[in-house]
């Protein structure tokens, strides 16, 4: 079996080819500019920019790999902005005795994504470090997008809607249960996700409605909820009745002692919009594969400001708080 | 009848005069929070948590020999994922793992017996801690190794009994309790009736309670009616998962491999019977019988009341150190930390 060996660090024939014949013909040898800059043309005076580092075990998952999550996840990261997503680069870090296969399989589903949500890879680097001082890989994307109408962040204003496009907390429960061998844990996967086709719509048909919006990554939907009513004069209030979560979420997470409103999400974004265009942002949504469970959430609410909290299902209200560190499955 | 009705009855129950209800089960904390049905209380009703977090009750003696065994005889503790960040007399398993012990975090007692299958070279020592409902599945797992023979498999004892905490409670006359939640999980492996005598010894009602949004409200109201009627009876609302005389089967694989033994619990001390030690039959996965550490004499923390709580005397908002000097990033007491622990509740769920 073909591996990962520091000759492919080299900077001689071994890494040529593993660059030439692997990453560059995988990723796309029409847009990969192999110079030490790819010269990009764009057509407007602002851009977005942005950068994010990947490191996640295992690397391949139940709807994902390490190299789909990088591409969506800066992507999102643009598209949330209100950008247009064009451009992203990829550095590679990758660690001795890393199978050529297993690389080959995660470079074609970042081929596969950037295809989906339109961006083009354009340039990259190719960097190997000795067994043991890595995680077998790592990736860094950055992305530039085009800014062709307006940032889409305005005042929020108590009465506004919370919306979220599907389902909470798939991504961080997948990889829990996979982390950890959990046998109960059939069913789950991983929703990552390019979510730039979806935001792109909505704001095509109501350029004024977001107030605010941000893909619902590490610290789940409520971590959201806190960075927007923090020193804020709004609360921001959920409806537990109203939160789509999977069964299969639900089970897993109960049984840990988990929270899937602070699990990490790979293709949710959360919107606060003005409640008028609520219901025509969710028709919207539900068009695209990655809305068809979209819906409203929430609220924000003058009651109790600064905080996030929750409507149970009984009517009581609880405190959503800020996470302090990270969720341990309990005991019993 | 519709839950949400139900809520409605509960958030509008008349009470002539205070009533104090008392939460055995650490679970139990954390949901009325969660559900929102504390919210929803009528006004004089108080929930007292009692001692029914396990990690809680644990003592620091506990933690201290755990992390003793594991350096000085280079031994893998294997733990619930509960336990690591829990102070011990002068650090904490999760600061040793920092200093290089090694702690596995496990989800099952059964994954420390094939950490131990899998590391035949090494010492696993899973820290066996939780009440009846727990102990069953460690029961099991000792079970397990002897049959497949597992040399390396220990676990350090410190699985407690529920019963005989709450007699201590009531017997110390240092709270007043009008009745009590009764913890649904261990009562479906003692039973119901291992509770009457809550009515027909001490003349309190009480009710054994599921854990969703409807057995809390369903519960709390028909507790409330046996207070107000002051009918001392002990009734089961978890009835889809509680019968009257338990599990017996999950009770004699318990016996099968566990005796009841002394038991020391945070804040209450020393329980006679309170405690369940391994049998003669498996001494052998006793780390205590395996290994004679040296322990630092136990530390308590300065001001922390984690004692008094779990006995009910006082609520997490009455210790002085409560968000302030212990706070979850740097918690002072165990029940700041666990997940089950009634000053984690109050912190994450019950500030407005």
């Amino acid at each position: 079996m073909d591996i990962i060996v520091p000759g492919h660090g080299s900077g001689g024939k071994m890494m040529n080819d593993l660059i030439n014949n692997t990453i560059k013909s995988i990723l796309g040898s029409d847009t990969i500019q192999l110079d030490d800059s790819a010269i990009l043309t764009v057509p407007v005076h602002s851009i977005a920019f942005t950068t994010d580092s990947y490191t996640i075990t295992p690397i391949e998952f139940s709807g994902g790999t390490i190299g789909s999550l990088a591409v969506n996840g800066t992507v999102n990261d643009l598209a949330v902005m209100g950008a247009v997503p064009r451009f992203i680069s990829c550095a590679l870090i990758l660690e001795e005795g890393l199978p050529i296969e297993t690389l080959q399989r995660i470079l074609i589903s970042m081929k596969e994504a950037a295809l989906k949500a339109g961006v083009a890879i354009v340039t990259g680097d190719t960097k190997i470090v000795p067994r043991g001082k890595g995680d077998r890989i790592y990736i860094n994307t950055a992305g530039i997008g085009t800014v062709e109408s307006s940032v889409q962040r305005r005042p929020i204003v108590p009465g506004d809607s919370i919306i979220v496009n599907g389902t909470i907390g798939d991504h961080g429960t997948a990889i829990m249960a996979l982390r950890n061998n959990l046998s109960f844990s059939k069913g789950l996967s991983s929703d990552c996700a390019a979510l730039n086709h979806l935001i792109q719509d909505i704001i095509k048909h109501f350029p004024d409605a977001i107030k605010f919006m941000r893909d619902a990554t590490r610290g789940g939907v409520a971590s959201i909820l806190n960075e927007i009513t923090k020193g804020a004069s709004f609360g921001a209030k959920l409806y537990e009745e109203a939160l789509p979560i999977r069964d299969e979420v639900k089970g897993v997470s109960e049984i840990l002692g988990i929270d899937p409103l602070y699990s990490a999400n790979e293709g949710k974004v959360v919107i606060v919009a003005d409640s008028i265009y609520a219901n025509d942002i969710i028709a919207i949504m539900k068009k695209h594969p990655e809305g068809k469970d979209a819906a409203v959430i929430g609220t924000i609410t003058s009651e109790f400001p600064e905080k996030a909290y929750m409507q149970t299902t009984i009517g009581g209200n609880r405190i959503l708080p800020v996470l302090i560190e990270e969720q341990l499955p309990r005991i019993c | 009848m519709d839950i949400k009705k139900e809520a409605v009855l509960l958030s509008q129950y008349t009470l002539q005069t205070p009533v104090a209800i008392m939460e055995v089960c650490g679970t139990h904390t954390t949901e009325f929070f969660r559900t929102g049905v504390k919210d929803i209380f009528p006004q004089g009703l108080r929930l007292i948590d009692g001692p029914g977090c396990p990690v809680c009750v644990t003592s620091n003696d506990y933690l201290d020999t755990a992390i003793a065994i594991g350096w000085q005889y280079d031994c893998i503790i294997a733990t619930f994922g509960d336990m690591m960040k829990v102070p011990s007399s002068y650090s904490s398993l999760s600061k040793e793992k920092s200093k290089g012990l090694t702690v596995e975090v496990v989800y099952s007692p059964m994954d420390a017996v094939q950490l131990a299958a899998d590391n035949p070279d090494k010492k696993i020592v899973f820290l066996s801690i939780g009440f009846e409902t727990t102990a069953p599945a460690e029961a099991v797992c000792v079970l397990e190794a002897k049959k497949r023979n597992i040399k390396n498999f220990f676990i350090l004892p410190g699985n407690k009994l529920t019963v005989p905490a709450v007699k201590v409670l009531l017997d110390s006359g240092e709270v007043n309790i009008d009745g009590f939640i009764l913890p649904g999980h261990v009562s479906a492996i003692i039973g119901k009736k291992a509770w009457n005598f809550i009515a027909t010894d001490y003349g309190k009602p009480a009710v054994v309670v599921g854990f969703e949004d409807h057995d809390l409200i369903r519960g709390t109201l028909l507790l409330l009616n046996l207070i107000t009627h002051a009918n001392p009876n002990v009734v089961n609302e978890y009835t889809r998962v509680v019968r009257d005389d338990g599990n017996p089967k999950a009770l004699e694989i318990l016996y099968s491999v566990f005796k009841k033994g002394d038991a020391i619990w945070r804040g209450i001390g020393t329980i006679p019977e309170s405690g369940l030690l391994l049998n003669d039959d498996h001494a052998y996965f006793d780390a205590l019988q395996q290994f004679t550490p040296e322990v630092p004499p136990p530390k308590e923390h300065p001001g922390c009341r984690c004692g008094e709580l779990l006995r009910g005397v006082i609520i997490p908002t009455d210790c002085p150190l409560f968000g302030k000097a212990c706070n979850p990033e740097h918690a002072i007491g165990p029940c700041m930390v666990s997940s089950e622990g009634p000053c984690s509740a109050y912190y994450k769920y019950g500030r407005k």
